[in-house]
């Protein structure tokens, strides 16, 4: 099985009309097949930008990507990854189970293929109940937790999320960062995650990819060898050496 | 739907109902309350007068549908009104298709194109500078001329032409934002799952534009019939209300009340054409959550 992500020597430079921002350089990454990697950073360290380059919404200035031994427009063409982007993005006017459907209609699948899988999707993500509702009837989390069945819909190996728990609040958050791996356990997706929260980071990931910004750059990869994540976890203290590693790795000291 | 939602989709409809029962009374309190002459201030007048040839009775406007045209036989002054209205409608109706098509195709290509927006969106505006008086003996003119792929041209057909200029504008300002409505997560998620332009346009683009398209198809609606009516009187094309107008307003000294049959069948007109698409509305509700529609 071919690796899920490779990235090599990508940078990526917006021009504007007088100036140019040197947004990435030098990025370097593999992510294996079902590995959970997160990207972590403060604003402006092109995490978000590196996502958007790996899911071909960008094309990187220099460098090569491939997803799944493809170029990332075969990829994309292909649907071999699902996006998750921070807001949910769900379309009013479609109920939750149209708006899980949307991927497949577009794949052109049938409907009753469709709606099968869309109510299997829902029930993975623990909204069986709320097939027929309006994306307006649901509260914030649940609206992620339908933008997340979305992004399966396809059976894709890789999914992109760009801090999709961001706008959640802290309860909400760790009961959808268990969900999502879970999720993932059953999928077998590998997962490039973007992230503002450490913890989150550490939770999540088997490895965890620290960048800075001007120009953005990855300036260490954390390991992080926790067994089973569970709630109990989070309170153990590799967790918490973990944390201290990556926090290190932000300030830009180097802890070994 | 609930019952609090079907009375505010109702709501509306009923408002109208009142605000012509306002009208109404008003107009009858006026009659009754003021001098015959009017109110005068030296020699100007500065209130209408309020006799039965300036402004009949209602009851005798509405009595007026069923009197004969001429003598004591033959077609009554409704069916003359009904005949004309239908006529009217259709002629509006042919130019509100035409001008609804025009103004989506114009708002898809300005959406498009960016240099197509700024070359055109400057004349679409210009456009209903002009007055329509001055366009519609125009049109006519050209009309009379033009023998299009062995299509024979009607006279009929300028006055569609007239009531389709006014009726694109609307449609192609309203199309033009509600295409452009989408949230950069949404169109982001569009080419994130490879959808095609075709694919964006009809998921998504399409779909979110319904709350700006319609005000903007009642807009153009009412434009419509106004265009027909006002290039009826223009070109001087028999059959329609605006011909109509015309004939029965060289009644006046003689039969006031009969000025007002036409005058309020054109307001029916007007009802009839916004009606159907409040029906429309209706339709696609699912498009225009409550409250959201622009």
């Amino acid at each position: 099985m071919s690796d899920a992500v490779v990235i090599a020597g990508v940078g990526k430079t917006f021009a504007t009309d007088k100036t140019e921002v040197e947004a990435l350089t030098g990025i370097d990454l593999t992510v294996g097949p079902g590995e959970f990697v997160s990207l972590i950073g403060p604003s402006g360290c092109g995490k978000s930008t590196l996502l958007r380059i790996i899911a071909d919404l960008l094309a990187p200035t220099t460098g090569t990507v491939t997803v799944n031994g493809k170029s990332p427009r075969q990829a994309r063409d292909d649907q071999d990854y699902g996006f998750a982007f921070q807001q949910a993005g769900l379309l009013e006017w479609r109920t939750v189970e149209g708006n899980v459907e949307l991927p497949m209609a577009l794949g052109g699948m049938d409907k009753g293929a469709r709606r099968t899988r869309a109510r299997e999707l829902l029930e993975l993500v623990g909204l069986g109940d709320f097939a027929g509702h309006r994306p307006s009837q649901l509260s914030g989390g649940m609206q992620q937790r339908v933008a997340i069945a979305r992004a399966l819909a396809r059976r894709p190996a890789l999914l992109l999320m760009d801090e999709p728990f961001g706008a959640l609040d802290e309860m909400t958050r760790e009961r959808m960062q268990a969900e999502l791996l879970r999720i993932c356990g059953e999928t077998g997706a590998a997962v490039v995650f973007v992230t503002h929260s450490i913890p989150e980071a550490v939770f999540l990931s088997h490895r965890v990819v620290v960048m800075s910004p001007r120009p953005g750059r990855i300036t260490e990869i954390v390991d992080v060898p926790l067994g089973t994540r569970d709630d109990d976890v989070r309170e153990s203290e590799p967790f918490f050496q973990a944390i201290t590693e990556v926090r290190e790795a932000l300030r830009g000291r180097k802890h070994r | 739907m609930t019952a609090a939602a079907l009375w505010r989709r109702i709501r509306p409809a009923l408002m109208v109902l009142l605000a012509l029962a306002i009208l109404a009374v008003l107009w009858e309190l006026y009659k009754w309350l003021m001098p015959d002459d009017g109110v005068r201030i030296g020699d100007t007048l500065v209130l209408p007068r309020s006799d039965d040839a300036s402004m009949p009775h209602l009851w005798d406007i509405v009595s007026e549908f069923g009197e004969h045209e001429v003598g004591d036989s033959g077609q009554t002054v409704g069916v003359s009104v009904i005949d004309a209205v239908w006529y009217s409608l259709r002629l509006a109706a042919a130019g509100f298709l035409v001008g609804v098509v025009v103004g989506l195709l114009l708002a898809l290509a300005m959406e498009r194109v960016r240099i197509v927006r700024r070359a055109l969106l400057p004349y679409i505006v210009l456009s209903q500078t002009v007055p329509l008086i001055a366009l519609a003996p125009l049109v006519f003119a050209w009309g009379g001329n033009l023998h299009l792929f062995g299509l024979e041209w009607r006279p009929w057909m300028s006055v569609s032409v007239i009531a389709a200029y006014l009726a694109f504008f609307p449609v192609a300002i309203g199309a033009l934002r509600g295409l452009a409505s989408p949230t950069p997560v949404q169109a982001e998620l569009l080419s994130s799952l490879a959808a095609s332009w075709w694919q964006t346009l009809v998921r998504l683009k399409l779909p979110a534009s319904v709350r700006y398209l319609i005000p903007a198809l009642k807009l153009a609606a009412a434009a419509a019939v106004i265009g027909a009516i006002v290039a009826e009187i223009s070109t001087g094309l028999r059959g329609g209300i605006g011909r109509l107008i015309i004939s029965y307003a060289q009644l006046a000294t003689g039969d006031p009340a009969r000025v007002y049959a036409p005058i309020l069948g054109a307001a029916v007109m007007g009802l009839i054409a916004v009606g159907l698409i409040s029906l429309l509305e209706i339709g696609l509700r699912r498009y225009t959550p409550e409250g959201t529609t622009a």
